[in-house]
């Protein structure tokens, strides 16, 4: 079957617009490494964290989050119903990954230090159980995609990665379990820093719980946009099924942010009609209370439904960490900072580079096509 | 034992002979772009101890100037050590936190951490390092103050034992009317080894206030604790869950053919 056709990639015009946006990426990216951060990017001593660590990083790990939701329902769970969403959403994933550490990559100052920290044991730091967390989860991930990768290149080992999978999987889902919840412990020892909006010790709870409920959401706008362009209709039900486990989690999620709030007592700060007050409340409103109406009502049912589902509660996980990042810190920066159009061109680069790989592996492995995984 | 500063800033006449001091013994380059001393001085790669000039109010209503150094404080706690997670900044036991270049990833996490922003960058170097006052930690080693203290014609400071100063300090403040009665980095974020006293409110001589007495430290380590026990109890849960729901699929799918 597979291994006698050849390798293909259809040409659009679409992708010879992505294709020319990644090779500036990879142009701005390799001038930056050798020059340095401060030409390139606008950073400065107020703003040292910018585009690359909010949008790249930070949101990056947030919308990949998709991987360990699908296999928490699907491997975990035996949901057998969802298999057909199982490949999809874990590829993007770890698409989603490699890209951060790209992100991360080039955002380091001394990038061919980035080892480091695998010696050198700044156990007492957040960023320390994210650096481990990642790096061994891409890994798991790249080794759960062998699963798929060995079923046209390397045949002989297929059976050994299938056997390593339950494995892997588990050992999949703790990782990011740890991560998400730690990309938002990262900003606990900003107290002072961070708007009282954001920063709260449930901070980690918060990055976590949203960074699973996101993953229905993306898989909504994912299988829609890859179901028009292959041909590859998820039936409504799976997604809906799904759009509804991500809606419980947001539920959770409402009740924990109001307990928070009350809690701190910064109600007023939510009304206080300021820029963070009135960002929070989009994000709030936007991105979880209307979506939660929407996966319980009747508006699911359709594709259009679930597709505006995911892009809400997709965008309102954006919005909520380039707050964190941007908004909530900009009262205590004192400077100011607006990515540069390298900056961009980066990040809009790499994200190109992600939807072509993405491209041509589901035209050349089987991902989508995955709803008889046992015959396979 | 722990060795801090006192600075008495009714004494300083922002002379700036401190920054050159600095620059002076750590071989630092003047910063075109950000001077040392003055109403626009500004701590920066290059400079790691500044003298900002402020006009203000005293008590009895008349315009004065004071001055206010600016440097790393060397927190008892610093969130800047905690943060590195290459551990290129490390407190040592005389005082000083120290960064060690080779170990820099330069993430700039730690000037995220720094409740002061203290820790600058090298924004125009290809390969930028992480840059703040060290607190002249080799001279500290052999008994000596700090550059910056050793040449200051007023003796707005004084070096000594942290635990002396501080007893000191509550002294001088509880004698003289003039200062008013709290000592900056007594106890912030978990206290400094750069300790404070004034007769103006620190607010307006620009220091960061309200940061509370909470080592900035002790709320990641609150997080992180949990962190083996987490990853241990959710791996048992799932391994259980998979078999569990695996084998009532099993036992589902036998019963569904049988039936
Ligand atoms: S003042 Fe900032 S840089 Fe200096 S020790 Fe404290 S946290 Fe670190
Ligand atoms: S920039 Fe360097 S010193 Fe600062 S936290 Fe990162 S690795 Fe540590």
């Amino acid at each position: 079957m597979a291994a006698q056709q050849g390798w293909s990639f259809r040409m659009t015009p679409i992708r010879k617009l992505l294709i020319l946006l990644a090779t500036i990426c990879v142009g701005v990216s390799i001038f930056r490494l050798a020059t340095g951060l401060g030409l390139v990017t606008n950073l400065n001593d107020e703003w040292p964290w910018g585009l690359w660590i909010g949008f790249d990083v930070l949101t990056g790990v947030a919308l990949a989050g998709g991987g360990y939701f699908t296999a928490i329902i699907v491997h975990v769970l035996h949901r057998d119903q969802f298999h057909p969403i199982a490949r999809g959403a874990m590829l993007t994933s770890l698409l989603g990954y490699l890209l951060v550490l790209a992100g991360l990559f080039l955002d380091v100052g001394q990038w061919f230090n980035f080892w480091r920290p695998f010696v050198s044991w700044g156990h007492t730091s957040v960023l320390f159980e994210v650096f481990w967390c990642i790096s061994c989860y891409t890994t798991v991930q790249v080794l759960e995609f062998g699963e798929i990768f060995t079923e046209r290149v390397g045949k002989k080992w297929h059976n050994a990665f299938k056997a390593a999978m339950p494995v892997l999987m588990i050992i999949g889902i703790i990782f990011p379990t740890l991560h998400q919840s730690s990309l938002g412990g990262l900003y606990l020892i900003a107290v002072h820093k961070l708007y009282p909006l954001w920063w709260s010790t449930l901070i980690p709870y918060f990055f976590l719980i949203s960074s699973f409920f996101v993953g229905p959401a993306m898989i909504c706008v994912e299988s829609t946009l890859a179901g028009n362009a292959y041909n590859h209709k998820v039936p409504i039900e799976v997604l809906r099924g799904l759009g509804r486990i991500g809606g419980w989690f947001m539920l959770l999620y409402l009740v924990l942010k109001i307990y928070d709030l009350s809690n701190r007592g910064v109600w007023d700060l939510v009304f206080a009609g300021n820029l963070e007050g009135n960002l929070f409340l989009l994000e709030m409103i936007l991105g979880v209370i209307v979506p939660i109406f929407i996966i319980f009502s009747g508006m699911s049912k359709s594709r259009s439904g679930l597709f505006i589902y995911g892009l809400l509660v997709s965008g309102g996980v954006v919005l909520n960490r380039m707050n964190v990042v941007f908004t909530g810190m900009s009262g205590t920066s004192g400077g100011s900072y607006f990515p540069s159009i390298w900056e961009w061109s980066v990040s809009i680069g790499l994200v190109s580079i992600g939807v072509l790989v993405y491209c041509f592996i589901v035209e050349n492995f089987n991902i989508l096509d995955h709803g008889d995984h046992h015959s396979a | 034992m722990a060795k801090g500063v006192l600075v008495d800033l009714t004494k300083c006449v922002g002379c700036g002979g401190c920054t050159v001091a600095c620059k002076l013994w750590n071989d630092m380059k003047f910063d075109d772009n950000n001077p040392t001393v003055g109403d626009k001085a500004k701590l920066s790669g290059k400079n790691w101890t500044v003298v900002h000039a402020h006009q203000v109010k005293n008590k009895d209503g008349e315009t004065v100037w004071r001055f206010n150094k600016q440097q790393c404080l060397h927190c008892l706690e610093p969130a800047c050590a905690s943060a590195c997670f290459a551990k290129a900044l490390q407190k040592t036991k005389d005082g000083p936190v120290i960064y060690y270049p080779h170990l820099c990833v330069g993430c700039r996490y730690c000037m995220i951490a720094c409740p002061f922003n203290i820790p600058k960058y090298e924004w125009d170097k290809t390969f930028p390092l992480v840059s703040k006052c060290q607190m002249c930690s080799t001279k500290i080693a052999r008994g000596e103050a700090p550059a910056c203290v050793s040449v200051c014609p007023q003796g707005v400071f004084k070096f000594g034992e942290r635990d002396e100063l501080l007893k000191e300090a509550k002294a001088i403040i509880a004698k003289d009317d003039k200062y008013i009665k709290e000592i900056y980095g007594e106890k912030e974020v978990g206290g400094t080894s750069w300790m404070y006293i004034s007769d103006i409110p620190f607010k307006d001589l620009g220091f960061k206030t309200g940061l509370g007495t909470t080592p900035l430290p002790t709320y990641s380590h609150n997080f992180l604790r949990y962190t083996p026990f987490v990853a241990v109890g959710w791996g048992i849960i799932l391994t259980g869950l998979y078999h569990y729901t695996k084998r009532r699929n099993t036992i589902s799918k036998e019963t569904n053919i049988k039936g």
